[in-house]
């Protein structure tokens, strides 16, 4: 490596030039997901809406089946991953029409940083709504079916898939928020997608709950950071060609 | 400033524009005028970036589009007849979020100057869904300069405004041209456009087909020259 490449990197940015390029891209994920948390926390249409939502279709799941202690503790992952992919729908559908109604998409998309920061900050406060909203639905449903949820593991696995699910979410809502029948073309598909992170955190959350072996949960857990690693990953790349006209 | 060589632009199998040419000298105030469908819009969401040329070239203050976009965007103020402002900030965390998109430097100083110059220092803490039209269109043009872009590009900023709104919109608008900035705008309001623009050009069926600057207007005026410029685009 000669001396010019030690000190420039490959558009011929110095450090300090390449250092305010990625502070400004930092600040810009930081900024979009500030102003989308600002926002719902004044008007809350979101999280309510999600809250809602979740909590029905836990009611309903608890009316609709007439389950055992053995058959609760079987199904309470599947359950609850049920829920959180039809809340997170809602949460991701809002989010992007927020910015599309009154041409706010235009506004970010106009910024001079990388529109890979608009994907991470709009992910970033999608994921942050959808574990709020976890963080409330989960204690309701350990009532609900007087099951002990609080497992480190099994919070570790919320988190991983709601990762996987939010980045899947957020490239996919981009690309529906263009189409008149957003509502229904978002669940249509992100659902077949996200068939593997679904899979991977209903058996890991088993797992954890049901305290299997280590053994048999890792090939879950890494299907979900693999997941998690390559859709964020390809969202950084191809983000710029979705919003493209 | 601008410069724009046989510029298409097709969506599927419609071709909106047609080797478009197209030049701007900086600190110029260039009223784009033409019939709904002619184009407009599209031009001018391919300057901003917002779009790619299908062919032809096009150079923004000496970065040549698409591949310099981010260096252009920099440079480039746009108001458009959508305010692209969240309702549920305020004026002033609606501004501090497109500082740091912008990366505006002596932020709080500069969104208060910028507030004084649309006229709603006051109401600065209030909710941008409690405005009216015209004062979020105010707000949309402080959002535009928050980061004193060289360019400007309003495309229709006049619609559902109303006349005291229309006005102020005007006051701000002679400002901005009056720091030197280069403008280009596109509305239906001949007379607006005659009283703040120094040349017209004329957008019609994809291409520019006529130019004039305001002192070579005849006795006929703007609405003559448009009138004539239209039938030549057809």
């Amino acid at each position: 490596m000669d001396g010019r490449r030690k000190t420039e990197d490959r558009k011929g940015n110095s450090p300090s030039t390449v250092y305010g390029l990625r502070s400004n891209y930092l600040n810009a994920i930081r900024a979009i997901a500030w102003k989308d948390l600002a926002a719902e926390l004044r008007s809350r249409e979101l999280l309510t809406s999600m809250l809602v939502f979740s909590t029905l279709i836990i009611m309903i799941f608890y009316f609709a089946l007439d389950l055992d202690a053995k058959a609760r503790d079987n199904i309470a992952a599947g359950v609850l991953w049920v829920t959180f992919a039809f809340a997170g729908t809602i949460g991701l559908n809002r989010a992007m029409a927020i910015e599309k109604d009154r041409g706010c998409l235009d506004g970010l998309l106009l910024a001079p940083v990388d529109r890979s920061a608009i994907y991470f900050g709009k992910m970033i406060s999608s994921l942050v709504f959808m574990l709020i909203v976890e963080l409330i639905t989960l204690p309701i449903y350990s009532i609900f079916y007087n099951i002990n949820l609080f497992n480190i593991g099994f919070i570790g696995v919320i988190l991983l898939g709601s990762i996987g699910y939010t980045a899947v979410g957020t490239l996919l809502s981009t690309m529906t928020v263009q189409a008149r029948t957003r509502d229904m073309l978002l669940p249509i598909l992100l659902f077949p997608v996200i068939v593997p992170v679904l899979v991977a955190s209903v058996k890991a959350s088993s797992g954890f709950l049901q305290d299997y072996p280590m053994s048999e949960i890792l090939p879950w857990l890494n299907i979900l950071v693999a997941y998690d690693a390559i859709f964020l990953a390809l969202s950084f790349v191809f983000f710029d060609f979705v919003v493209e006209e | 400033m601008i410069t724009v060589q046989k510029l298409t632009k097709r969506f599927g199998m419609k071709t909106i524009l047609r080797g478009l040419d197209f030049h701007v000298e900086p600190g110029e105030f260039v009223a784009l005028l033409g019939p709904n469908g002619a184009g407009k819009t599209t031009f001018l969401r391919i300057l901003a970036t917002l779009s790619r040329p299908s062919q032809g070239t096009v150079s923004v203050a000496g970065f040549e589009l698409p591949k310099q976009a981010a260096a252009v965007r920099q440079r480039l103020g746009v108001v458009s007849h959508q305010p692209l402002l969240y309702e549920n900030l305020t004026a002033l965390e609606n501004l501090q979020f497109y500082g740091r998109m912008y990366a505006v430097p002596n932020l709080n100083g500069r969104i208060d100057s910028v507030l004084t110059m649309v006229g709603l220092a006051a109401r600065r803490n209030d909710l941008v869904r409690t405005f009216s039209r015209g004062m979020q269109q105010r707000l949309a043009i402080g959002r535009a300069v928050l980061h004193d872009p060289q360019m400007m590009l309003f495309d229709e900023p006049y619609t559902g405004l109303d006349q005291e709104a229309s006005e102020m919109l005007d006051g701000v608008l002679k400002e901005v041209a009056a720091r030197g900035r280069t403008v280009v705008m596109t509305s239906h309001d001949l007379v607006r456009a005659e009283t703040l623009s120094t040349r017209f050009d004329i957008l019609s069926r994809g291409v520019i087909a006529a130019s004039i600057y305001r002192a070579d207007l005849g006795a006929e005026g703007l609405t003559g020259f448009y009138k004539k410029g239209i039938g030549d685009g057809r």
